[in-house]
This record gives structure tokens, sequence and C-alpha cells, in this order.
């Protein structure tokens, strides 16, 4: 899959007032990060110390129980929300949702061309630029198909085409594949490792399925209950693609489970 | 099939109540005719019925466009500035209690007995529903569609254009169909403040000549007419907004 990875020749982009050589961060750095939400109920310390750090085109899994921060520590990244405390460092990235959230009134093409078309390219570049990727996530056929009649996994496709066509350095994927079946589910980790592996780039993949984390990344960032904070942290060097009855796998799979406590 | 027979069918039955109840009741005939009589009314008084129904049907499909129009500004204004909603937003329902039977003499004197009197009538009073609608459409967009614009660098105006907007064309259209039946009295009104014509200047008329029926059977022309009307509301809403009739989907 080739997406010209156009990457906005902006400067890295700090979130708190962090000195410039932070600033001068390539990949992802995320130092000592605070987040407390304001509730009904009285504060909610999201995160807290929490620290993790990705190298350019490297892959880096998040796991963790529900609740532990994960949805927040990529919208830190993506700048959707600042922390209260540390500093947040990132080259320009896009956050891909829990949810699809394509939009109802588009259709499959266009809702994979929203960033560009959000780009001010024209309706027709736009599509002709996003339409030779459906073939290749198996799509083709539904780009003029609207999102009710997509299955769940052909609509979380199209949402990556999305996230992937925003043209960002950084990946930030919240759960991608949570919602779908075991065997999509399969498929669409297949795709992604292809996909990341013919045009790198990096990423920090939240996801509560531990094999999926040991299959698609470099490493794996296991965090706490929350307040959310690091507490392991697993190397996983196998080649690709890696196959999920591999005994390394199956292994490291082990290890990550055990550190979740 | 039913959707059409069960409405007709309760019609049916509480024309013959009436009917019944105007025989064989106390009431005088000037003061409630028989549906026989405005049926034969409508017969009889066809060609008057219609020419003044030419004029009130214009009125009312202009008033509507007009306030449509400005109501939709209105809300898009609010929906953008706040100070703008927090300052004008409780004037703008204060202005809705003040009755048109007051300001409609006035509009007369300043527009005369023409279209413009009544185009402002009708608009103003359906003004409110439609931006209310709207200005409730635009704001109710799911707040992770806004995030997902953001994180995609869209700017307000492009997060405006490409979610807000179409995710408020259903509240748009249902502000337009509560506008229908407001706007068929409101021409009503402004016909009898001042007008030589239209259904409610032939209904003022019909009364002193002791042609109830006449009266009533432009009633049952105006309320035939906004049940048209909101039907081919309905249907465009359906053919251009099929998205907004799936019950199942993302939708905000
Ligand atoms: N806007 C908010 N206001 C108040 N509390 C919030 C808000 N957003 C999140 N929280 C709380 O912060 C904590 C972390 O939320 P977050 O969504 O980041 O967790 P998560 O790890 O992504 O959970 P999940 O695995 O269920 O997706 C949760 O306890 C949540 O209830
Ligand atoms: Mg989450």
């Amino acid at each position: 899959m080739t997406v010209e990875s156009e990457a906005p020749a902006e400067e890295p982009r700090t979130v708190t007032g962090a000195p410039r050589e932070a600033a001068a961060a390539r990949g992802v750095r995320v130092r000592d990060v605070r987040r407390v939400y304001s509730s009904r109920r009285g504060p909610v310390v999201a995160l807290d110390g929490m620290s993790l750090e990705a190298q350019p085109q490297e892959t880096v899994a998040v796991v963790g129980p529900s609740g532990c921060g994960k949805s927040t520590l990529l919208e830190l990244i993506c700048g959707l929300q600042r922390p209260d405390a540390g500093t947040v460092a990132s080259e320009p990235a896009v956050y891909m949702p829990q949810r699809d959230l394509l939009l109802p009134w588009s259709t499959a093409l266009d809702n994979a061309a929203l960033p560009l078309l959000v780009r001010r390219l024209s309706r027709r570049q736009a599509r002709e630029r996003a339409r030779p990727l459906f073939a290749e996530l198996g799509l083709d056929g539904f780009e003029m198909a609207m999102p009710h009649e997509l299955s769940g996994g052909m609509r979380q496709r199209v949402a990556f085409l999305r996230t992937l066509l925003a043209g960002k350095p950084v990946l930030a994927l919240d759960e991608p594949f949570a919602s779908l079946d075991a065997l999509t589910r399969q498929q669409a980790q297949a795709w992604l490792d292809s996909a990341l592996r013919r045009e790198p780039r990096t990423v920090v993949l939240v996801t509560h399925d531990v094999e999926e984390a040991v299959v698609l990344a470099d490493r794996v960032v296991v965090m706490s209950p929350r307040p959310g904070r690091a507490v392991a942290e697993l190397r996983v060097e196998l080649v690709r693609p890696r196959r999920r009855t591999d005994p390394a796998v199956v292994e490291l799979r082990e290890r990550a489970l055990e550190a979740l406590g | 099939m039913s959707r059409v027979l069960r409405p007709a069918l309760l019609l049916l039955v509480l024309l013959g109540a009436w009917e019944a109840y105007a025989r064989l009741g106390s009431v005088d005939d000037f003061l409630l005719p028989a549906p026989s009589e405005v049926a034969r009314a409508l017969a009889d008084d066809r060609s008057l019925l219609w020419h003044n129904f030419a004029v009130t049907a214009g009125e009312v499909l202009l008033g509507i466009a007009v306030a449509v129009a400005a109501g939709l500004a209105c809300a898009i204004a609010l929906h953008f500035s706040r100070t703008l909603r927090v300052t004008a937003y409780p004037l703008l329902v204060a202005s809705q209690t003040i009755p048109i039977v007051i300001i409609a003499p006035l509009l007369v004197v300043w527009l005369g007995y023409g279209l413009a009197p009544k185009l402002v009538i009708i608009a103003l009073i359906c003004f409110f529903p439609v931006t209310v609608t709207a200005l409730g459409g635009l704001g109710r967009v799911d707040p992770d569609h806004r995030k997902l614009m953001r994180t995609l660098d869209a700017s307000r105006l492009q997060a405006f254009r490409r979610v807000e907007a179409p995710a408020a064309l259903p509240s748009l259209f249902n502000g337009a169909k509560i506008s229908v039946a407001v706007a068929v009295i409101a021409a009503v009104l402004a016909e009898q403040a001042g007008s030589s014509d239209g259904l409610g200047h032939l209904i003022l008329q019909s009364i002193p000549q002791f042609e109830t029926a006449r009266a009533y059977a432009a009633v049952a022309v105006l309320s035939a007419f906004a049940i048209v009307l909101f039907g081919a509301l309905a249907l465009g809403e359906r053919l251009l907004l099929p998205w907004a009739h799936r019950p199942e989907g993302d939708v905000t």
C-alpha cells in the first residue's frame, strides 16, 4: 500500500510549554504525564506518572485494563487534550477513534477521502487518491456504498483508510479491531501489518488483546489500572509476519498477561 | 395502505357524528353547518375558493421559504457566536410572545394591503420553530465527530460544512414541517388584518353574510393544503436524506 506520506513539513509539536529540545523530538515522547478529569463525583485521575516513547517508524502497543486511560493517552499524543502535568511531544499524529465514526451521509469512498477533502483537494482528486486503496483492503466494489450498508469489519477498514490518508507520520490507533469477529480481526491485523511494512509509520496501538499486541508491535507497554501508568514493557524481536501459534509469540503473550496481573 | 385507510376511516366517523349533531341537535345552521352543506359549498363555490386559495397558497409557500432562509441564517449566526447566543436568544424567545394581532395592523399601515405584510407575518411566526430546531440540530452533533474533524486538522468552517451542517439537515426539515401548520394559521390572520382576497379574507366575509358553510369549506381547503404540504416535506426529506431514516448506524 502506498499512501504518499506527504508529512506536513511542520515542526514537531509540543503541547505544554516544553523546552525546545523536547520539541525537536522525533516520534512520540510522553513524560511523567498526569491527566485529571473533573466529573460530577469529583476529580478522576486518569493518568499519573505515565511515560511512553515511540521511535520513528516503531509500532508500540499499549495494553491495560478498561478505564486505565488508554484513550486519554492517545488523545494527549494527538493534541486533542492537554496534560495537567508532564510533557507530551510528538510529530503530527492522527487519532483513529474507538468508534468508526463514518459520516452516515457520505459514501465509503468519500468517508475515506475526508482528510483529503479537508486539505482542500477537489472531490475528484480526493476520490482518485483514495480509490486504489479500496482494492488493497478488499473493499473494491464498495466505494459507493453508504456506511450502513457495510459490515462492521468493512466500516473499520474504511475508518483505517481515512486515518492513513490523513498523511501524518504518527498513527494513534484506539482499539481499531475491537469490534471485529475473530476471523475478520486476523485479516485486519494482517493488512495493517503489511501496510506498515510497505509504508512505515510511527504507531501507538491501543488494544485489549494481548495477542494482537505481540503479533503487531515492536514493543508492548503494559499499563496499571487507573490512574494509569506504564508498569512493564516487553520487547518483541520476532520476524514478521508473526503467527499467533508461534511458541515465541505464545510465550511473550503469557508474560504480558502476567504483567497485567 | 392502512396508513391512508385508517385516518380516512376515523375522519368518516367524525364527519358522521358531526352530520348527526348538526341535523338533530339544536344548533343553528349559521353557527354549525353540517358536513354535507360544507361539501355542497365546496362544489358550488369552487371557482371562488380556488381563486382565493391560489392567493393564500402563494403567501404560505413564500412565507415558509423566507422563514426557513432567515431562520437558518439566524441559527448559524447563533451557533457560531456564543455572545450572540447569550444576548439575543432570550430576546428571540420573548419576541414570540408578541401577539400577531397587535402588530398586524401596524404592518398593514407600513406595507399596505399587498403580499409584503403577509410574508412578514408568516415569516415572523415560522421563523422561531425553524431557528430553534436548526440551532438544536447544529449543537447536537456527536462530540466524537468534532474530535475526528479536529484530528484531521479541519478548520472551524470545514467542521461546519462537513459535519455540523449535514447533521443538522433533518432538524431543519422538522422545523419546516412544524412551520407548515402555523404558516397556514398565520396567513389567515394576516389576511384578516387587511386584504382584499385570500381564504382568510373569504372566511371573514362569509360569516356576516351567513355563508357559514362557505367559511367551513375554506377551512377544509386550508387543512387539505397543510396536509399536502406536510406530506411533501416528509417525502422530500426521505428522498434527500435517506441516511437519516436508518435506525442502525453511527447517526449523530
Ligand atoms: N470526559 C471525561 N470526564 C470525566 N471522566 C472521564 C472522561 N473521559 C474519561 N474519563 C475517565 O477517565 C478514565 C480513563 O478513561 P479512558 O477513556 O482514557 O480509558 P480507557 O483505558 O480508554 O478505557 P477503555 O479500555 O474502556 O476504552 C476512566 O475512568 C473514565 O471514566
Ligand atoms: Mg478507550
